[in-house]
């Protein structure tokens, strides 16, 4: 019966390539991209202010509101804090990434992969809840650089108008800081993947044709790892876009796009200025990749 | 005279408890088609990187044209590589891979454009400047990747194992070419091969590896004709080894010696035997027929086989298969046997 059944499919390839895709195919279009449809399509429909209720008939007017001087402030400043985390987490995580892919020893490299991974397994909330309480204004990190009489430079950082506050906990460095160790996994892999991929004898070719270290660095290491770069920087720079637990634990009163978001479509049922805000960090992902492409960073893939 | 090209004095390479080479003295002569030859494991490779600069030696000193350079690394090494696995740079097109030396030394775009135009005519890839690796052949990797050691006019050049990818015919097409080439531009070649072919047909001197150690240098006609020992009787080629109370009643001496196959000659089980031959009865046990010539294994009296090989002249298949099951008298001149130490 069995044997039956495998000639069966044996005989039509396409029907069996039709059955293993058909499934995840229907939720990607129905499930994926419809809901993507949905957002787009209510985002030009709109709240009228005194029934509360969404109208729907095709308008502009939400837009308009998304233009506004408030919600461009909103998304100038995501999009800084996500530009800000990427080349942050980027400069953090190569080195790393180099060492475990190029250096570690078997064993060594299995620790670390486990150690930069380990995160991952605890809850997101409750990272970001003990980092609130790492940067609190009592807090280790205060107390650690009490014990180093580094107050001063501390007060100096918190003291700079618009990144500065009251404490670290409070400030959006703090918030930075908080979006750097999160996502920081995300750039490691692809990076480590992308290094691990590139042989050692291009490493040995550079330097036997007389390049210095850091000259192989520059020619063969840094534009071979670009792709694993690029990969790292998608995630990290679209998970701070529409990340809303980060800026409503830490961080001052100022909105990001995740926050405002959410209070509008919970709090007001501004389900219309919700999907229309949805979008900028949709624009702004296309564009990044755009450009990303342009640099070649596809290429490779 | 001018100093040796390179020069190993007393060269040991220790991984923990493995001694990979050991106590190796090796000289390299200026201008030679040069072979390291030995099994996987046997030190050729990292005597190669040990002159490229990848590898330092854990005792000993290695002499480049007279100057001590142990400790200098790969950038400050007037040699160049071509890797096994070519390790062409993917992210640049050919002319960027060839030119890449140039590059680094700051050598004018103009220039390196005409010596890259050179280099292209030399391994025959004329206006392939702007491809890139992956839209390549093996073969032509191949040559790009000697372009690119040769552009920067190496006093030596390296190859580990290059042709060891490539199908048998692009193989032996690319042996003739790279003798061409090295006799053209005058570098001295090491060449790093397990295949004794590829180092017969190439070399003008050939070291075979072992452990770690040399068991002999000389030129592919002596390592063929005159091995000195039993390993490089048995690796470079095929060797009836013969020894005690067989070579005895052969040679009348109980020393172990070596005879290759082609040159003993298959006669008939009662044919008279000239006054220069050693003689050796038998039967023929197995027939194996490859078309240019015909394997024989030929039981002797004394229990030993022997591999005998005749190439099919006058024969056809149907002619030697009859041999299979008969008694036959071995014969091969006095002059071509070899007595091996140890």
């Amino acid at each position: 019966m069995l044997t039956r059944i495998s000639t069966y499919f044996y005989r039509r390839p396409n029907l069996s390539l039709a059955l293993l895709l058909g499934l995840p195919l229907l939720y990607m279009f129905v499930v994926y991209l419809g809901s993507l449809f949905a957002l787009l399509l209510n985002s030009f429909y709109y709240l009228e202010e005194f029934t509360g209720l969404v109208v729907r008939e095709f308008t502009l007017r939400t837009y308009v509101t998304v233009f506004s001087p408030t919600n461009l402030g909103i998304f100038g400043r995501t999009a800084g804090m996500a530009a800000a985390v990427t080349i942050a987490d980027a400069l953090i995580a190569f080195p790393l990434a180099y060492y475990i892919a190029k250096f570690a020893s078997r064993r060594a490299r299995t620790w670390l992969y486990i150690a930069v991974t380990v995160p991952l397994w605890s809850s997101y909330l409750v990272r970001v809840y003990s980092w609130k309480l790492i940067l609190a204004k009592e807090g280790i990190l205060s107390w650690f650089i009490n014990l180093f009489h580094m107050n001063f430079l501390l007060d100096w950082l918190l003291s700079l108008p618009e990144i500065g506050g009251s404490s670290l906990s409070l400030s959006p460095i703090g918030m930075f800081i908080a979006f750097c160790y999160i996502w920081l996994p995300y750039m490691i892999v692809p990076i480590q993947t992308a290094l691990e991929r590139v042989p050692k004898s291009l490493i040995e070719a550079s330097g036997d044709l007389g390049a210095s270290a850091s000259q192989t660095f520059r020619k063969v290491i840094l534009p071979l790892a670009y792709p694993g770069v690029i990969a790292g920087s998608i995630f990290t720079f679209s998970l701070t876009l529409g990340d809303f637990i980060v800026p409503q634990s830490l961080g001052n009163s100022r909105f990001f796009i995740g926050q405002a978001v959410y209070s509008h479509q919970g709090t007001s049922g501004n389900i219309p200025l919700a999907a229309a805000l949805t979008m900028g960090p949709v624009v702004i992902m296309i564009i990044y990749l755009l450009l990303a492409r342009k640099t070649g960073a596809f290429d490779a893939l | 005279m001018t100093n040796p090209a390179i020069q190993f004095e007393k060269i040991s390479r220790h991984f923990g408890d493995v001694k990979a080479v050991d106590e190796v003295d090796l000289e390299i002569r200026d201008g030679e088609f040069f072979s390291m030859l030995g099994p996987s494991g046997s030190g050729k490779t990292t005597c190669l990187r040990m002159i490229a600069g990848f590898d330092r030696p854990t005792s000993g000193r290695i002499l480049l044209y007279g100057q001590d350079v142990s400790d200098l690394p790969p950038f400050q090494r007037d040699v160049n590589t071509v890797f096994q696995d070519y390790a062409l740079f993917p992210h640049m097109t050919i002319e960027g891979n060839i030119g890449y030396g140039l590059m680094i030394k700051k050598v004018p775009v103009s220039e390196r454009k005409r010596q890259v135009d050179e280099m292209l005519d030399l391994v025959q890839l004329p206006g392939f400047h702007w491809r890139k690796p992956s839209q390549l052949s093996g073969g032509q990797r191949q040559r790009v990747a000697l372009a690119r050691a040769l552009i920067n006019h190496p006093k030596v050049l390296l190859l580990d194992e290059p042709l060891g990818a490539l199908d048998l015919k692009l193989r032996q097409q690319m042996q003739v070419e790279l003798k061409a080439i090295q006799k053209k531009v005058g570098i001295t070649f090491i060449f790093v091969t397990h295949d004794q072919e590829e180092a017969l047909t190439m070399s003008d001197r050939i070291a075979v590896f072992r452990d770690g150690k040399i068991e002999q240098i000389g030129t592919p006609a002596e390592i063929y004709e005159r091995p000195a020992t039993t390993f490089v009787a048995g690796f470079v080629g095929t060797s009836n080894l013969i020894s005690g109370e067989t070579a005895k009643r052969i040679t009348g001496d109980a020393r172990m010696f070596s005879v290759r196959p082609e040159k003993i000659h298959l006669a008939t089980a009662n044919e008279k035997i000239p006054a220069e031959m050693y003689s050796a009865d038998g039967v023929v046990r197995e027939v194996i027929y490859l078309g240019l010539y015909t394997r024989y294994m030929v039981e002797l009296d004394g229990g030993e086989t022997l591999v005998v090989i005749e190439q099919n002249l006058k024969s056809t298949s149907m002619d030697v298969l009859k041999a299979k099951d008969q008694p036959t008298r071995l014969l091969w001149s006095k002059d071509h046997i070899n007595h091996l130490g140890a």
